[in-house]
């Protein structure tokens, strides 16, 4: 689907109140990850204001393309993205990881509708989304899977049995995006346990990659509709981010992967984007 | 004869010599089979075993319906929670002891708590599985599986209960770990011998009033009963209980059991923590704490030999279990 100008325009802008809706609710929540849910937001605002065939009103929509979140613990980008899709109400977004909240420390398919699947503990997600494709397929659907996925969670074994799983079965109804951020908990991924070359490693695994910087909003588009055109093969997206982009003091930097800011930081992180909203950047 | 007329057990029963032989996997084969000619959602996955698990019958059958992943359980448990999402009824097939032994978090995550229901078929569980030595015998797996919320846990006791167990895990609402053994053993329930998820059945019931009850799952239950007829013939009064689901366990036939004969033994062929004996004790401590004798492998791995020599050298056969009885009846005040 082509995108204008204008489009382009709109899904940053909703890229940055992503971002903001996802600093409010860390502060609020007094823990969760941070990094990994602001440099993602520019792809998922992409999918769910561009990319994805869906109704936020009715989630469970039966030709709805299905997007499973692999690397749960950004799910605040999710949540966020989902409520400014419509899915849920904006203030309900400060409920995050609090008792009897819809918006569980982790995604839980069952607790809000329009998650399509439970993940947290990593490298089982590609495995879920390759079978809903594997299975989609036997049905001759339509839709189409996506998977958001981590460059941490590529050093689980799990993770290599579902690439070399949907190759086999040329998949091509599913897209995975990778966000390569090149942080962990433990430290950068080249150190805690290198990955590269990560794209000769799919393409020996018999997939198709397209790299692609994760903050270009065309960039993305462009990928998956190549993804779309590719019908031998299951295609993988490395998107290249920014760690924590949007703010300058977590950019880059991996001990802010899995810690929120305080009352303080949220404040000046939050100014620094509306800054940026109003066409600084 | 006090073997309970109302579920239609071969007559030959305490003929050991008398009745057929299959393993239960060989009954679990034929059921997917028969349960995927009717419900078109079936599939079945398999990890690289797909003879020795009898998913053959299936994958020869269904060939569009079944789906080789590799030696990959945890892929293809999850895999399989993917299929299920959207509407399959997947049956994931492997040695128990890498399924669920080694892809137990993802069955927790991607099946329980996500609440997809998938069937995950253990065969070669118990140290029965003979040659192939400890690794491929597993005897933790009960213990695994039932202690996971939305799990039901099936433990079938010959090859026909097998066929109407998987038949009855195919529809039924929610996830099912089925335990499958690999060598032949009697097969004494016939196809009028009732099967319902949850619900335990009385295989022999001595008239008046009881000694002991014996609870038995799996092919041991053969053990339990040739035991009871050993007992009784010297003049105990016995019920046995077959407990083919031990989650949810049957609480009202296991405290009615208890008033009847103040006493009880578990026979399992896995470990006594966490096993049959275990869920047992969990529940009688509760409502109706009797002595409890469990007939179960005492912390230990198993090792290479024949079927017939591990099940006698971990003290599983008919004799330890009829000391077991006697053991308890002592303790009675």
């Amino acid at each position: 689907m082509s995108l204008t100008d204008k489009k382009v325009k709109l899904i940053e802008q909703t890229a940055n109140k992503i971002r903001c809706s996802v600093i409010e609710m860390l502060v609020a929540a007094g823990s969760g990850h941070t990094a990994g849910p602001l440099d993602m937001a520019d792809i998922f605002a992409t999918f769910y204001f561009h990319i994805l065939n869906h109704r936020p009103k009715n989630p469970l929509w039966p030709e709805r393309d299905r997007l499973f979140l692999s690397n749960g613990h950004i799910c605040p980008v999710l949540y966020a993205t989902m409520a400014h899709a419509g899915y849920l109400p904006l203030k309900e977004l400060v409920t995050l990881r609090k008792f009897g909240t819809r918006l569980q420390g982790h995604p839980h398919r069952k607790s809000l509708p329009g998650l399509e699947s439970t993940s947290g503990p990593l490298g089982s997600g590609l495995s879920g989304a390759a079978g809903y494709a594997y299975a989609a397929r036997m049905d001759k659907k339509k839709f189409r899977v996506y998977c958001f996925t981590s460059d941490g969670e590529h050093d689980e074994g799990n993770t290599w049995e579902a690439v070399l799983f949907a190759a086999k079965y040329r998949l091509s109804n599913l897209t995975v995006i990778l966000d390569r951020n090149n942080i962990q908990i433990d430290g950068n991924t080249e150190t805690v346990m290198p990955l590269e070359p990560l794209r000769d490693k799919y393409e020996a695994f018999n997939w198709h990659v397209v790299e692609v910087s994760g903050h270009d909003i065309r960039e993305i588009n462009a990928a998956v509709e190549e993804a779309q055109a590719v019908v031998e093969k299951p295609t993988i997206i490395i998107a290249h981010t920014i760690s924590g982009k949007g703010v300058k003091e977590i950019e880059g930097d991996y001990r802010w992967h899995g810690k929120p800011p305080t009352a303080e930081e949220a404040k000046r992180f939050l100014k620094e984007l509306r800054a940026n909203a109003v066409g600084k950047r | 004869m006090p073997l309970n007329p109302k579920v239609k057990l071969d007559p030959r029963t305490l003929e050991r010599k008398a009745l057929k032989r299959e393993a239960t996997r060989g009954g679990y084969g034929r059921g997917l089979l028969e349960a995927a000619k009717k419900d078109e959602r079936i599939v079945a996955l398999s990890a690289d075993l797909t003879d020795s698990t009898k998913t053959n019958l299936f994958a020869e059958a269904f060939p569009e319906r079944f789906v080789e992943v590799g030696v990959a359980e945890q892929n293809m448990v999850t895999v399989a929670s993917g299929m299920a999402a959207y509407g399959k009824i997947p049956f994931v097939t492997s040695y128990a002891m890498f399924s669920p032994g080694r892809n137990w978090e993802q069955i927790r995550t991607t099946i329980c708590y996500n609440d997809v229901p998938v069937k995950i078929v253990g065969s070669h569980a118990g140290v029965s599985v003979g040659p192939d030595g400890a690794t491929h015998q597993a005897i933790e797996d009960i213990a695994l599986m039932r202690v996971l919320p939305n799990m039901t846990v099936l433990s079938p006791c010959d090859a026909n209960e097998a066929f109407r167990a998987t038949i009855a895990a195919a529809w039924f609402p929610g996830p099912v770990y089925l335990r499958l053994a690999r060598v032949d053993t009697p097969v004494f329930t016939t196809a009028a011998t009732p099967f319902t998820v949850g619900h335990a059945e009385v295989l022999f019931d001595t008239k008046g009033k009881l000694d002991v009850a014996l609870i038995a799952t799996g092919p041991l239950v053969y053990e339990a009963l040739l035991a009871a007829a050993a007992l009784e013939r010297q003049g105990k009064k016995v019920r046995v209980i077959n407990m083919h689901t031990i989650k949810p366990i049957d609480e009202k036939a296991l405290v009615q059991a208890a008033r009847d004969a103040g006493a009880v033994v578990t026979i399992e062929e896995h470990q006594r923590n966490g096993g049959l004996g275990s869920a047992v004790a969990e529940v009688l401590v509760r409502h109706l704490p009797i002595p409890i004798e469990m007939v179960a492998i005492d912390d230990s791995f198993g090792e290479s030999g024949t079927p017939g020599e591990l099940i006698k050298k971990f003290k599983l056969t008919a004799p330890f279990i009829t000391a077991a009885a006697k053991r308890v009846i002592r303790r009675k005040s």
